[in-house]
């Protein structure tokens, strides 16, 4: 099925400029999945060499970070959207 | 690379610093990106810092503000261009804490001083570079 996924300002370079990307699956992993096979050049910047995500990205689907639901095998509905979000902290 | 802001928002993220002294404050500054590096900031939205265990010298704000924010400016056509915080009695220039926490390539992120409860001195920098080769460039503020 169809499912939005939100691209956030510092990667939209890699998204032609996409704010947005419609993507095809029935979990948030194989959305992630298809989202970088359309634009092959976020990889890098979502996942490291081992293939997990990094740590500073995170995943929501909706209002629920993947990381306490199930993960990459996070079911999702036509309604839903995913939205990547860069970690903001810092300190002195 | 410039940063253009308002004076009343740019005081109102200076306020905010003052307001929660001695810890940091933290917020996110909505606008447009104009060509090149240029930004203007439309407006200022206060955060919770959600370090509540080391308010003093760290901040973090919480991805569901950011999901929210990003989602209600990305409807009035606008974005997020950066981030605002305090350096509570330190000075107003990016740390390696700052540095290594700072993922946004291409937006601002401002630091204020607050000595002794009062905001002294407003910095920009830009983050430039990929993850492995991000950097801060200190950027003109223009209000």
């Amino acid at each position: 099925m169809s499912v939005t996924v939100f691209i956030p300002t510092p990667l939209r370079p890699y998204s032609a400029q996409q704010s947005s990307v419609k993507v095809n699956a029935q979990t948030v992993g194989e959305a992630l999945a298809d989202l970088v096979s359309q634009h092959p050049d976020l990889r890098k910047h979502l996942f490291s060499e081992d293939g997990k995500l990094r740590s500073f990205v995170n995943v929501y689907l909706n209002d629920e970070d993947i990381r306490f639901l199930a993960k990459d095998s996070t079911p999702v509905k036509e309604t839903d959207t995913i939205t990547i979000v860069p970690s903001v902290a810092g300190g002195m | 690379m410039t940063l253009r802001i308002q004076k009343d928002l740019l005081e109102e993220l200076r306020q905010h610093g003052e307001e929660t002294y001695p810890y940091e404050c933290c917020g996110v500054m909505v606008g447009e990106f104009h060509q090149a590096e240029d930004k203007i900031v439309k407006s200022v939205i206060r955060c919770d810092n959600t370090r509540t265990d080391s308010p003093q010298n760290r901040y973090h704000i919480s991805p569901v503000e950011l999901i929210r924010i990003q989602r209600e400016s990305g409807l009035a056509g606008q974005d997020i261009v950066g981030f605002y915080h305090s350096h509570p009695d330190h000075p107003a220039q990016w740390s390696s804490t700052d540095l290594a926490e700072a993922h946004w390539t291409g937006c601002s992120y401002v630091i204020t001083s607050v000595e002794k409860g009062k905001a002294v001195l407003t910095n920009s920098f830009l983050l430039q570079g990929a993850e492995e080769t991000k950097h801060f460039e200190h950027e003109a503020i223009e209000s």
